[in-house]
């Protein structure tokens, strides 16, 4: 590998109490690229972006950050480490308002002109934000609050960016935006993402690579490309 | 078959019971006595937390109802002791069941609050009708020896024959009701509610039950208190008492018989220990007094935090088959403790 | 009319107090799911030691001031030490621990204090102000504690709505998950709700001891009626619980006043039970903030 990678997973281990849901999962990620995670319903998907946010604590295995590892580590400092999870339906706190929520994302960064500043370039990104900041974010559509999480959690200036199903639930024009907008953080800001997905057409689309996950192990990893022209992967766990 | 069992070994322990009490000194026959009173309240309780998972701080009032309606009735009607202690049972378990209405459907903290300012608020009508109630002095209710006895005989172990009596009758039948359909449903809707609804259970009914059993439990031991102590007055029917039940259920192990037991052997003879040790190291008599309440403040932290099983659970765990303890599914941590993501439900 | 005007006016003094334990008891709900029951006894303790600062300095402002600060310190210590090993255990757990530090602190007291009731002083003076000829029913002292709590409560609101830590504060009430996943230590933030728990229950206890003498009960009838003005105000709601507050005071108010004042805790249960029996959720509870 020739560069070393912004996110690397090893050999990871999770579950729930007792039941195990990850068993041994591992995923390399260069800096700047968009990786497709694809699996069924159950396949343990939101499970390893909750491992990775230090929400579900691993039982083994290694999680990397630009080579340090966060396994095990509070989901506070692994957020604080760069890793931003947009996590799986409403991540919106539906009772602040629009700016509060933007605001919220930056608390862990210091000074308070780093956090303006951080304001201010959220607004030009997303002037749609920028004209509804002081509504409560419970009174946005269900697009609007899908740009104004990650709006939010680019607000934190991550380097790695996990995002779980961003198009649930949206009217298609609007997942077009939304996968448009992923890309585009990746291409501008040089992001690393990992994009937790059920609608596998779009997200091998703006993906360099895949993998897919069944029953908690990884069953194929490879170039976006090749992923999606494998019709028998596609077929058996991708369902186009 | 499991209540002749439950009999059988009932009159066995009563055997005991009679034979110790011969040997004991008659301070120790009156503690007997105030054991029997106290774990028929505990009982009550521990049945309630542990087996319905509602809880309760304010079982001292149902104490109160159940020791004011008993000294009423001895006092004015004279009746014999049997009714006397049933009429204590039977007026509890009636404010149980308005209580309960409203109780059920109350969750946690609304139930437990509205459980705590009943324990406030109860003993200040006494104060209002002092010419029923006696106001502060209270009522003094006094039992005779029966005369087949002799007019030697300690009336302190008649007490304790007669308290003894009660709670193990009280005991022979929470234990059936535990085993009981209606045992079974309790911990159904203790463990989860939805799952017990959907099941067809009458969730609310179940519960002001649970309510109704432990109200008349704690008015029984107020009943059996009353006559033991010899007097029913507000001052004796503080919060302290009802959070003292609550340390001896806790103490004990929650949900368990035994339990009420050592629970109820403790809340006696700990407290005038303590006392004693705090006045021997120099404390005036008002502070020492309150070193057994500060007791239980330790005892409801430590054992919640660190041995939330209770002295049975630990004694089973020692002694008893390997079976989990019924009570592990309240501590049990969900499934995915502080990592778990939880929105404020 | 002149009975009235007394029974209103001094229903809203007492009912401020009312108010202040309900902001303390829903300022910890929101963040943590626990309902403090140990918070009058930690108002008890903070009074007796601000009882001991007023004997031996002679001031009651240090007292008052001392008070506060031992509120939210004992907040805070009581939340890392005590309340943090509960989260994430059984529903019952936190309420039987918190039951055990109130008994825990009342027999502390007790031991360090003794039972005797004690006088504790006022902070103006408590003879009934007048308008002309007109009796209100309220003293200096009384208005003190009305402008004490409101400006207290006026305050929390303008750290909530205001500042970054007010942001953590109300993130963390409503959505504790992703408030941390966005880097915000929330462990910290319930600490600080707690210390400002700990400074509400702690203002409270100086504003009603000097009329109910102080003990180690002596919060225990204080606490359970600022309990249900916060169940009023549906438990959730800062302002809820204020006006919940003052509400129930004036209700004790004319109950006490008219129908005499001995059953006036009873009268309490009665408003408690009957608020429960008609809206469960409390009066004031706003749908957005409750997503059961
Ligand atoms: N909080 C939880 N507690 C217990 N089991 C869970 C929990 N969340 C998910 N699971 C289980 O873990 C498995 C994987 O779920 P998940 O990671 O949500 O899958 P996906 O996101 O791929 O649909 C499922 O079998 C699910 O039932
Ligand atoms: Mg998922």
């Amino acid at each position: 590998m020739a560069e070393a990678a912004a996110l690397a997973i090893e050999d990871v281990h999770a579950g729930y109490g007792g039941v195990p849901v990850l068993n041994g999962v591992s995923i390399s990620a260069r800096p700047g690229t968009i990786t497709a995670v694809l699996g069924a319903n159950g396949a343990g998907k939101t499970t390893l972006l909750r491992t990775i946010s230090g929400l579900v604590r691993p039982r083994q295995g290694r999680i990397l950050v630009d080579g340090a590892n966060l396994a095990r580590r509070h989901p506070e400092d692994i957020a604080r480490a760069g890793v931003a999870h947009v996590p799986e339906g409403q991540g919106v706190i539906t009772e602040l308002t629009v700016e509060e929520n933007l605001r919220l994302g930056a608390l862990c960064r210091r000074g308070g002109s780093v956090r303006s500043a951080a304001l201010s370039d959220a607004y030009q990104r997303f002037p749609l934000l920028a004209e509804r900041k002081r509504r409560h974010a419970g009174l946005l559509s269900g697009g609007e609050r899908q740009i104004l999480v990650i709006a939010r959690a680019l607000m934190a200036a991550p380097r790695v960016l996990l995002l779980d199903e961003p198009s649930l639930g949206l009217a298609p024009r609007m997942v077009a935006q939304v996968m448009d907008l992923v890309r585009t953080l990746r291409d501008e800001v040089g992001l690393t993402v990992l994009l937790v997905e059920q609608n596998a057409r779009s997200a091998l689309a703006i993906a360099d690579c895949g993998m897919v996950l069944n029953l908690g192990t990884v069953v194929a990893a490879d170039d976006a490309a090749v992923l999606a022209s494998d019709v028998a992967l596609r077929r058996h766990y991708l369902g186009f | 078959m499991t209540l002749a069992r439950h009999v059988g070994a009932a009159l066995v322990v009563a055997v005991i019971l009679v034979l110790v009490s011969i040997q004991l000194s008659s301070y120790r026959d009156y503690q007997m006595a105030e054991v029997a009173a106290y774990v028929v309240a505990v009982a009550g309780l521990t049945v309630l937390i542990g087996l319905s998972g509602q809880i309760s701080i304010g079982n001292g009032a149902f104490m109160a109802i159940g020791g004011y309606a008993s000294a009423l009735v001895l006092i004015h009607l004279g009746w014999p002791l049997e009714a006397v202690f049933a009429v204590g049972a039977v007026v509890a378990a009636l404010a149980g069941a308005v209580f309960g209405v409203a109780a059920a459907r109350l969750r946690g903290p609304y139930l437990a609050g509205a459980t705590l300012m009943l324990a406030v608020a109860l003993p200040t009508i006494a104060n209002q009708f002092p010419k029923q109630f006696g106001g502060d002095q209270g009522l003094s209710v006094s039992i005779s020896t029966p005369a087949f006895l002799g007019a030697t005989f300690p009336p302190t172990r008649w007490l304790a024959w007669v308290t003894c009596a009660a709670a193990l009758i009280a005991l022979i039948l929470l234990a059936n009701l535990g085993r009981s359909r209606v045992g079974r449903s309790w911990r159904a809707v203790r463990d989860d509610e939805v799952a017990a609804a959907l099941a067809g259970l009458n969730v609310a009914r179940l519960q002001i039950l649970a309510f109704v059993v432990s109200a008349a439990c704690a008015g029984l031991g107020g009943a059996l208190l009353a006559v033991v102590t010899g007097i029913v007055a507000p001052g004796a029917y503080t919060l302290t008492l009802s959070i003292a039940l609550l340390t001896a259920a806790v103490l004990g192990g929650l949900g368990t018989l035994p339990g009420a037991l050592w629970g109820s052997l403790v809340l006696v003879l700990v407290p005038t220990y303590l006392t004693n040790v705090g006045a021997s190291h120099g404390l005036s008599s008002a502070a020492s007094s309150s070193v057994p309440i500060a007791a239980y403040g330790v005892i409801l932290i430590i054992v919640m935090l660190a041995f939330p099983a209770g002295i049975q659970g630990g004694l089973r765990r020692f002694f008893g088959p390997a079976t989990a303890t019924p009570l592990t599914a309240l501590f049990r941590r969900t499934p995915v403790s502080e990592h778990q993501e939880e929105g404020p439900s | 009319m002149q009975e009235f005007l007394e029974f209103t006016l001094g229903g809203i003094a007492v009912g401020m107090i009312y108010a202040a334990i309900a902001l303390s008891l829903v300022l910890i709900w929101r963040g943590t799911r626990v309902l403090n029951y140990s918070q009058g006894g930690m108002a008890m303790f903070t009074t007796y030691v601000a009882w001991v600062v007023i004997r031996d300095t002679g001031s009651y402002w240090a007292g008052f001031a001392v008070a506060l600060a031992a509120g939210l310190v004992l907040g805070a210590l009581l939340e890392v030490t005590v309340v943090r090993p509960t989260m994430g255990k059984g529903p019952l757990n936190s309420v039987i621990v918190t039951i055990g530090l109130l008994i825990l602190l009342e027999g502390v007291a007790g031991i360090i204090y003794g039972g005797q009731y004690r006088s504790f002083p006022p902070s103006f003076s408590i003879k009934g102000l007048k308008v002309g000829s007109v009796a209100l029913g309220i003293s200096a002292s009384d208005l003190f504690t009305a402008a004490a709590v409101l400006a207290a409560a006026l305050a929390l609101f303008l750290v909530f709505e205001y500042t970054s830590v007010g942001l953590r504060l109300r993130a963390t009430a409503f959505a504790p998950g992703v408030t941390r996943l966005l880097g915000v230590r929330i462990g910290r933030v319930l600490t600080l709700g707690w210390a400002l728990a700990g400074l509400f229950g702690a203002l409270a206890g100086v504003l009603v001891t000097p009329s109910t003498f102080l003990y180690p009960n002596s919060m225990d009838s204080i606490f359970v009626l600022g309990f249900t003005a916060a169940v009023i105000g549906g438990l959730d709601s800062p302002v809820g619980g204020v006006i919940g507050g003052v509400l129930l005071g004036v209700v004790l108010s004319y109950a006490g006043g008219y129908l005499g004042s001995n059953l006036v805790l009873v009268y309490g249960l009665a408003a408690l039970a009957l608020v429960l029996m008609i809206r469960p959720s409390g009066l004031f509870s706003s749908t957005a903030s409750r997503r059961v």
